[in-house]
């Protein structure tokens, strides 16, 4: 591992290079998915010319061939299906689902295939898959462009949960996940995508389990997941000129969650606030309030407080789709409350 | 043996050696619903009787480096692709001596040291899966072929049409083999598929489609063997449809009422006894030749049953092992 002077680039970027590099160093590693290269098989100049809905995969069909990175028609069920199949035959398949949604028209082979297969056949073999889509309101892309799912495939046991914040997790997140040996959702937030980070170019991974302590306080600890990091930080930014020390956590993973460090945060801090953009019912925001009720009941000195979307689809009017998320404001005043500033 | 078109092209230790793995599916099955019944196996069972001639008539062109996935009705696979019978009887059974260790079941029996990728629970869910083994293949350059077994239920799961075009449009080394018995648990086929004959729907995806009947082991192997040497050189993938009898209902216990055919009647088009019936044609074996094979076989299936019976059950304590790997991680 070498990490040179740290340079900026956007997440969209960082993930193709955790991509290049994980590919260049383990020929096993492949990439299927819709329009991953991109007009395959008419030939230059438009072959491998789209890399991806987003561009995350652009370039890496010249680099590494048709036979590595290879496009799907649109049938979920079935190229993911594959994927499981590759990997347990030996390859290390990086799906890309487009947007996260679309993984519901693959759910039998996530939930009782890949998930389930290892358990089921005794340890015999995993499903060593990524599963790598895109996610979150902001974009105005409707009902079902917009969704994040992470809570529901945290439900199943067997899958592995990724939310990367910023470019740099993402990148590291991205090679750990690519080199572990279970299958690994990879939840790519849209409003993410340009966002800069200092990232160094080397290849690097970070633990999967692990949590980030994005700020230090001692007032108040909350919980941020994927997007909703900025808006935490954010938030604590405005609550310091009132004073008030909020903590900002970066779960980073759902599954395995570093319930560890969300518990020593709020034996600290005693409060507790998580921001999740998702539902409410079942969700990651309701289990981690739960294990910090669970644990360490006594060191909460106020009531915990959940921040999620209400129990809606995502609303598509631009007006509808900014009250869906919460806000900025709604973090900081939430914060006040709970320390008594209100 | 004598050039009797109903042997088609198999020397006659090779049909012996058919006949015997398709005789140990059979007292295999035998057995197993003889401890079902008893209460000796937890959950619950579904016979391959009457379609052993399709598991062994493919599986014979296969080695451990093929891959194949099964069904919910998947003992019979597990043989023919050379699993071992006491581990699987484990399996079937619950125990820890099992080939998953008591966590799979007869649903879930699978062996990847021999290239048996699993039986599975769900209508369709081992298609998806050998399409990608064939993919792997395909990508690591190896000969390895893949086979999916699967029934006429399945056959209206959309995971295969999405996997046919899959495996047509990147010419993967795979067979799709439909085991059309007639029955989804109580529908029958006519009523649930579009069309009758089920490897028309191979000409949708320019695909081969090719159907026989697994009456004849001889039939079933001579088309699964053009099928697989098709797939091994790289000239794309084959449905291959076997028109098949349940012997049994749907599970072992199912009383079956919604048949309208007369079991018996099935009976006769039994696999095992055409090949012996072949075996003896050919005047190469005596019956006390055959009986002796039988005896062998009836013994192995006793040594296999009565071995996992008296093998442990499963430490409670694992109940949450191997849900992921060991180390999660690999540096």
């Amino acid at each position: 591992m070498s990490i040179e002077a740290p340079r900026q680039i956007s997440m969209l970027d960082a993930l193709r290079e955790a991509l290049e590099l994980e590919m260049a160093s383990d020929p096993n590693v492949i990439i299927l998915g819709e329009d991953v290269a991109g007009g395959a098989g008419l030939g230059a100049p438009y072959e491998g010319s789209m890399g991806g809905t987003f561009g995350v995969t652009r370039g890496l069909f010249e680099k590494f061939g048709g036979r590595r990175v290879r496009d799907t028609p649109i049938s979920e069920a079935g190229f993911v299906g594959a994927a499981i199949g590759a990997a347990v035959a030996g390859m290390r398949p990086v799906v890309d689902l487009m947007w996260s949604n679309f993984a519901l028209l693959s759910f039998d082979q996530i939930a009782n295939q890949a998930a389930k297969l290892r358990y089921m056949f005794g340890g015999q073999s995993g499903v060593p898959m990524v599963l790598r889509m895109a996610m979150g309101a902001g974009l105005s892309a409707g009902g079902q462009h917009s969704d994040t799912l992470y809570s529901l495939f945290t439900h199943i046991p067997g899958l592995k949960v990724v939310v990367p914040s910023n470019a740099y997790d993402a990148k590291g997140l991205l090679a750990q996940a690519i080199r572990d040996d279970d299958p690994v959702l990879f939840f790519e937030h849209m409003s993410l995508y340009p966002k800069k980070a200092d990232v160094p170019e080397g290849r690097y991974a970070i633990d999967l389990g692990r949590a980030r302590v994005v700020k230090q306080g001692s007032d108040v600890t909350i919980v941020a997941i994927a997007a909703m990091v900025e808006r935490a930080l954010a938030a604590a930014d405005l609550l310091a000129a009132e004073g008030i020390d909020a903590e900002v956590v970066d779960p980073r993973t759902l599954s395995p969650l570093d319930e560890r460090s969300i518990l020593d945060s709020v034996a600290k801090t005693h409060r507790l606030i998580v921001v999740d953009e998702s539902p409410p019912r079942c969700g990651i925001a309701g289990d981690i309030a739960g294990l910090v009720a669970q644990h360490i009941p006594s060191e909460l000195r106020s009531g915990v407080r959940l921040l999620t979307c209400p129990h809606t689809p995502v609303p598509f009017s631009p007006t509808l789709e900014a009250r869906y998320v919460p806000s900025v404001e709604r973090v900081a005043a939430t914060a006040r409350e709970l320390c008594g500033h209100g | 043996m004598p050039s009797d078109d109903r042997s088609g092209n198999l020397a006659p230790g090779e049909l012996l050696g058919l006949y015997r793995t398709m005789l140990t599916i059979r007292r295999f099955e035998e057995r197993v619903t003889r401890e079902f019944r008893r209460g000796k196996i937890p959950g619950f069972v579904h016979s391959y009787a009457g379609s052993e001639a399709i598991a062994v008539g493919v599986c014979a062109h296969l080695d451990d480096a093929d891959m194949i996935t099964s069904t919910h009705r998947g003992h019979g696979h597990c043989i023919a692709k050379g699993c071992d019978l006491r581990a699987m009887f484990a399996e079937v059974a619950g125990r820890v001596d099992g080939l998953c260790r008591g966590r799979g079941g007869s649903m879930h029996v699978a062996d990847f040291s021999k290239g048996m990728l699993g039986a599975n629970a769900i209508v369709g869910g081992g298609i998806g899966i050998a399409t990608g083994a064939a993919l792997a293949a395909q990508c690591s350059g190896s000969r390895a072929v893949a086979v999916a077994f699967f029934g006429d239920g399945a056959a209206n799961q959309g995971v295969l049409h999405e996997s046919m075009n899959l495996a047509s449009i990147w010419r993967l080394p795979i067979v799709y083999v439909c085991e059309n018995n007639g029955w989804a648990e109580s529908t029958p086929a006519s009523y649930a598929s579009s069309i009758v004959r089920l490897a028309d729907r191979a000409a949708g995806y320019a695909m081969e489609g090719v159907t026989v009947d697994a009456a004849s082991v001889v039939d079933v192997h001579r088309a699964a063997g053009a099928a697989i040497e098709r797939a091994r050189a790289g000239s794309g993938p084959t449905f291959l449809e076997v028109t098949t009898r349940r012997f049994e209902g749907h599970f072992v216990g199912d009383p079956a009422k919604y048949r309208n055919e007369d079991v018996a009647e099935l009976r006769i088009s039994d696999p095992i006894a055409d090949a012996r019936s072949l075996l003896l044609s050919s005047g190469l074996f005596t019956d006390g030749d055959l009986q002796a094979l039988e005896s062998a076989v009836d013994v192995s299936i006793d040594q296999a049953a009565d071995w996992a019976l008296e093998s442990e059950w499963p430490d409670p304590e694992s109940v949450e092992r191997d849900v992921y790997a060991p180390t999660g991680v690999v540096q």
